[in-house]
């Protein structure tokens, strides 16, 4: 019947295509039909009601020859035309409205035609298949008859060998047998108990095992094909349900192994198996870095925005990423091992890439926290925590030698030299702390009549404290090398990181940028901006220069050497030499510094009273001036201040009545005379031929000139820039009379005072005499005091 | 090849002023004055016989004091001005006054063979600039390139614009200007800008540096804290425009770019004591001369702040084949700013260097003993900058 519908509804739109091609268009199909109708349809009724109109060219009354005698005669010529057009073209539409329906009728009428010759063909058929039907159903009842009577056969045989047992107490083998027997078809039951939702599937599958190898070499026995039948569908439905509890979150790694274990068991194809398993696992490790990571502030690339301080310890943080990850993940990799052991489609490859993938993302997370770890914190519980670290991924690198053994040991000793770069930093700060100390108790105002602490307590508090800290330090960093950390052993802790990191990177850096700092202190352009660094600073950091070039340095270095042993084939170091070098460097720069500062300081004062007196209008020297007294104070400040911290040093021999020595001006008293021959002759000769003579045989004196590391030295340095600043003003006046003579006293006094600081009294002298013999030639009125008087009144003042 | 020995040349007085006869381009002539103050001072005309290596001198007398500083007109050989002390009861003032040579010896060096003393002659006063109202006189500029009738004197803290009129025989104070400020201030020294149409002085006073102009006689920069201490000298590069260079009391030399002065463009460390004077090579400004009072006097090249950092630019068609060769070379081994040469002729404090106006190889030196010592750059380093 389907196939004559199917085939009726065929013709159907097979026609509809037809005439939908014919009329053009859905809407047209109907149109046709309207005149039609309306020509055959109402004309009974309109018959009996409607006057019949023989005009209506529609009406069934109808007559040509009235209609057209009406027409002749009511319309004129161009309605005629004009009708017998219109005429003309729906006679024309009627004549193709006909054909159009004959054609269809002829279609239909062809296609039932059709569709009864196939209805007869297709019954022919189906008798046939109802007769086949018929012989199967017959086979199907004698099978079930059949299939009954062996069931029958079976359920007697059991119950006749039930009461068998029963009744007589067969032979030992017999009844093992039968014992056998009974537990086999206890099968299913058991199976099905076991097997249930919530009980024990382990057993289930222990019976299933056992039962199996039995059951499949009996299996062309009927009885037993039954059993293994329903145990095999019993154990299907346990499959299935272990599958979903697979896919279950709240599995533990135990369970999730039994369960893998037990389908490898039911002989599921272990690739899938070990592809659920990966990723069940997977997912929990995730969520254990899930759980680390939410402990991390999130990352911030700059680095810049300050975070919180994280809530546990690096060492806590450590702890519980290897006794949660890394441990799982061994589990884990143990337990895969031996589950997919030497099955196809599971080679390590898998796990490994598995591993690698997690373990680095644990290593971001770790590197993240041990970004977090800003302060210096405790060394010990950070080496601790790294050492943890590395023993447990040691213990996962046996498993997995490919998760990143590199990753990890650099991680470690990034870490390592990180905090290495740390404590340099917190040396330097130190330092710089401790410098700000010393400033500070240099500038506090002393109460009267105490001294605050002398520079050498000073440098010895600085030096030593320094030392500690960087001592301190070391003993921290050597945490990083203990024996008994795993690490330690690691060929970048045995070599690269005691000579680059420890020695390079953190002792010689810290001298360095010690003596650079020290030397920025004379190099800075105090001048033009920055208020200067006191003298005494200058001092005391050209003696811890020194002190490090002499001894420190050395100490240092051995110390480091001893704890940190570089070994022989190890990157070449600094050596000592060049350190001390670099030491000696800024020592000497901050002394240069030191005379220069203290020197123009005295100079300045001695060039304002120079300037600032009227030396033509002065009275008779009654007194020294004071600012010379001031000078000589000053000075022998300077003298205390450098002997706290240097030696005394070398003085030249010295004549015994030195300190005497009269204070020599200008005598007319001169043998003239000419000295050097490449002079052009000139005028009779003056009196300043003298000091050309005199300095002739002595050497000249730099005056900003290198000094040396005594007390002597730097003080000759100072005196020297002090009196040469008071020649040089001098030449620039005018003086009377008395200006000479006070300049004659004054000259006096400075020599009575301030030879016994410089190193060759005859510098002094010279410098002097030189003071002397200028005044004399810019004096008006050269009459020198007498000596005794000269005397006499320094000695008074 | 051998350096000619330096010439030395003594006087019998102290002496601090020196200056080229600027107006003269051809003879080689120093003008120097003396520091006396119990005879009377003179100004020695210094001929130099470059060809002989013989020194020629006349001697002027300057009676009326002590000369402390001294410049020549540019414009007329015979005129020059002095500062000078003059002490009359018991005070010393300095005074400026502008003065004529006799007309004998504005170019000419006939030797007389006789004892200098028999034919001293003496100076013809033109003008005093008179400072009556203004205080000491510290220096006097001549107006560089000009006619020679305009002249800046620097007395105390005023600058002081001079005319010069009916020959040089008035002086008029065409305008003024004052320092003010806290404290006694004093100008040190002093130099007027051959750049800008002259219309740009630099003065010196403490540490301080600062640039005026003349025609509004405003100050246009200020270098404060130039030095850490006194400011000696100052000068202009001859060929850029903004460059100067300063000395003073903390033994260096600095270069300036007045355009930027919070920081010198370099700055030379090599005197061991204050430096006195800074001169410019008028032709070869990476040329810098300074002296100093620890007896030295330093030549130094500052290639690198020069108007010709890659050494003498030759036109291209001037270049034959050889020269082209030669200037790889110089290219090859780029000039480095260095000290050529330190003299150490002087026994006593340099206070006055000077480069000749006639011969830009050749300079003279003073120390306050009197000696005039004239060198020349070595010829090695000569040759290199020209060829």
């Amino acid at each position: 019947m389907a196939e004559v519908e199917a085939a009726g509804s065929g013709t159907e739109t097979g026609g509809g295509s037809e005439s939908g091609n014919a009329t053009g268009s859905g809407s047209g199909w109907r149109r046709p039909h309207g005149p039609l109708q309306r020509y055959y349809g109402p004309s009974a009724a309109e018959a009996a009601e409607a006057t019949p109109d023989p005009a209506d060219i529609n009406g069934p009354h109808f007559d040509p020859e009235v209609f057209l005698t009406k027409v002749r005669s009511e319309c004129r010529l161009g309605e005629l035309l004009s009708r017998e057009a219109t005429l003309g073209r729906e006679i024309r539409a009627l004549d193709s409205d006909m054909q159009t329906l004959l054609y269809e009728n002829y279609n239909k009428f062809i296609s039932a035609t059709d569709t009864i010759r196939k209805m007869k063909v297709d019954f022919r058929r189906m008798e046939a298949e109802m007769d086949d039907l018929a012989s199967n159903m017959a086979a199907i009842s004698a099978s079930s008859a059949r299939v009954s009577a062996a069931l029958q056969d079976r359920h007697r045989r059991g119950a006749q060998l039930a009461a068998l047992t029963a009744l007589l107490t067969p032979p030992p083998g017999v009844q093992a047998l039968l014992r056998k027997l009974q537990s086999l078809v206890e099968v299913p039951g058991r199976l099905r108990r076991w097997a249930a939702p919530g009980a024990d599937p382990a057993r289930a599958l222990h019976c299933y095992a056992r039962a199996r190898a039995v059951l499949r070499h009996y299996r062309h026995l009927p009885s037993f094909r039954a059993i293994e039948d329903e145990s095999h569908s019993i154990m299907a439905e346990l499959a299935q349900r272990l599958r979903a509890r697979l896919r279950d979150d709240t599995l533990d790694p135990k369970e999730l192994t039994e369960c893998v274990e037990m389908l490898l068991q039911l002989e599921e194809p272990p690739e899938e198996l070990c592809e659920e398993f990966l990723s069940q696992a997977g997912a929990r490790l995730e969520a254990e870095l899930a759980a680390l990571e939410a402990e991390l502030p999130p990352s911030d690339p700059s680095g810049t925005a300050s975070t919180p301080p994280p809530a546990s310890d690096i060492l806590d943080f450590v702890d519980r990423g290897s006794s949660a990850f890394v441990s799982n993940l061994c589990l884990l990799a143990a337990s895969y091992r031996s589950l997919f052991e030497g099955r196809p489609g599971s080679g390590d490859g898998r796990l490994e890439a598995f591993a690698s993938t997690l373990t680095t993302r644990y290593f971001e997370l770790l590197e993240r926290r041990l970004a977090l770890e800003r302060g210096l914190g405790d060394t010990s519980l950070l080496v601790r925590a790294l050492d943890r670290f590395h023993r447990r991924l040691r213990a996962l690198l046996e498993l997995l030698p490919a998760a990143g053994a590199e990753a990890g040991a650099a991680l470690v000793a990034r870490a390592a030299r990180e905090r290495v770069a740390r404590y340099l930093r917190a040396l330097q700060t130190f330092f710089l702390g401790c410098l700000g100390d010393v400033r500070q108790a240099l500038a506090a105002p002393r109460p009267p009549g105490k001294d605050g602490p002398g520079l050498p307590d000073l440098l010895a508090t600085l030096s030593s404290s320094v030392l500690g800290q960087l001592k301190a330090v070391l003993a921290y960093v050597q945490l990083f090398t203990a024996r008994d950390v795993a690490f330690a052993s690691l060929p970048y802790f045995k070599g690269e990181f005691c000579v680059e990191a420890v020695r390079e990177g953190l002792v010689v850096a810290f001298v360095r940028w010690l003596c650079r700092t020290a030397r920025g202190f004379a190099d800075s352009p105090a001048e033009r901006g920055a208020p200067a660094a006191p003298p005494a600073l200058l001092l005391l950091l050209a003696r811890l220069c020194l002190d490090y070039e002499a001894t420190t340095i050395s100490y240092i270095l051995t110390l480091t050497d001893e704890q940190f042993p570089p070994e022989d084939t190890g990157p070449a170091v600094t050596p000592g030499p060049a350190l001390c070098a670099e030491a000696r460097g800024a020592a000497q720069r901050l002394l240069d510094h030191y005379v220069q500062v203290q020197g123009a300081a005295v100079a300045q004062m001695l060039r304002k009273s120079v300037e600032t007196r009227d030396w033509l209008g002065t009275v008779e020297p009654r007194n020294v001036r004071a600012v010379m007294k001031r000078v000589v104070e000053d000075i022998t400040a300077i003298d205390v201040q450098v002997g706290q911290l240097f030696e005394e040093g070398v003085r030249r021999a010295q004549s015994s009545d030195s300190s005497r020595r009269a204070f020599s001006v200008y005598s007319s008293s001169r043998a003239p005379g000419r000295y050097a021959p490449s002079y052009t002759p000139s005028a009779p000769m003056d009196t300043h031929l003298l000091s050309n003579i005199q300095k002739l045989f002595s050497e000249r004196i730099d005056i900003f000139s290198p000094v040396e590391f005594n007390k002597v030295s730097v003080l000759t340095g100072i005196i020297k820039i002090s009196l040469k600043t008071l020649l040089e003003c001098v030449r620039l006046r005018t003086l009377g009379r008395f200006g000479l003579q006070q300049v004659q006293v004054d000259g006096h006094y400075l020599q009575l005072y301030l030879w016994r600081f410089a190193a060759d009294e005859r510098v002094v002298q010279g410098l002097l005499d030189e003071v002397a013999a200028s005044a004399a030639h810019r004096c008006l009125d050269p009459v020198p005091m007498e000596h005794s008087v000269v005397e006499l009144i320094c000695e008074r003042g | 090849m051998e350096d000619d020995a330096p010439v030395i040349y003594g006087l019998e007085f102290q002496a601090r002023a020196l200056t080229p006869q600027t107006a003269e381009t051809d003879a080689i002539r120093f003008l120097v004055g003396t520091q006396s103050l119990r005879y009377d001072n003179q100004i020695h005309i210094i001929d130099f016989d470059d060809e002989n290596n013989i020194i020629n001198k006349n001697v002027l007398l300057h009676q009326v004091g002590e000369i402390w500083h001294i410049s020549a007109s540019p414009a007329d050989k015979g005129v020059l001005a002095t500062c000078y002390n003059k002490t009359s009861d018991g005070k010393v003032v300095t005074c400026a006054a502008v003065w004529r040579m006799p007309k004998e010896l504005e170019s000419g060096s006939h030797e007389s063979p006789d004892d200098s003393s028999s034919n001293t002659q003496t100076l013809e006063l033109l003008c005093h600039l008179d400072n009556t109202a203004h205080g000491n006189m510290a220096c006097v500029m001549w107006e560089p390139m000009g006619d020679g009738k305009k002249i800046i004197s620097l007395a105390d803290n005023n600058i002081l614009l001079w005319d010069l009129q009916e020959s040089s025989t008035k002086a008029v104070l065409s305008s003024s200007s004052a320092l003010e400020g806290k404290g006694q201030l004093r100008f040190t020294s002093g130099r007027w800008s051959p750049h800008h149409n002259c219309t740009q002085i630099a003065t010196a006073n403490d540490t301080t540096v600062r640039g005026w102009d003349t025609r509004s006689m405003r100050q246009i920069y200020s270098i404060e804290n130039a030095h850490g201490q006194l400011v000696r000298d100052l000068d202009f590069n001859p060929n850029k425009q903004y460059y100067l260079a300063s000395c003073g009391d903390d033994c260096k030399v600095k270069f300036w770019d007045t355009r930027n002065v919070t920081e010198p463009v370099k700055t030379l460390e090599e005197h061991s004591h204050w430096v006195w004077n800074v001169r410019y090579n008028h032709s070869h400004d990476q040329l810098i001369l300074t002296g100093s009072s620890d007896s030295r006097v330093i030549l130094s090249n500052m290639v690198s702040i020069s108007s010709e950092p890659f050494g003498h630019m030759v036109d291209d068609d001037e270049l034959s084949d050889q020269e082209e060769q030669h200037q790889e070379e110089k290219i090859k081994e780029p000039l480095q700013d260095s000290v050529i040469a330190t003299y150490e002729e002087h026994e006593d404090s340099v206070y006055a260097v000077e480069w000749s106006s006639a011969d830009p190889w050749l300079f003279a030196s003073l120390s306050y003993d009197g000696r005039l010592v004239i060198n020349r750059v070595p010829r090695a380093l000569k040759y290199h900058i020209l060829l």
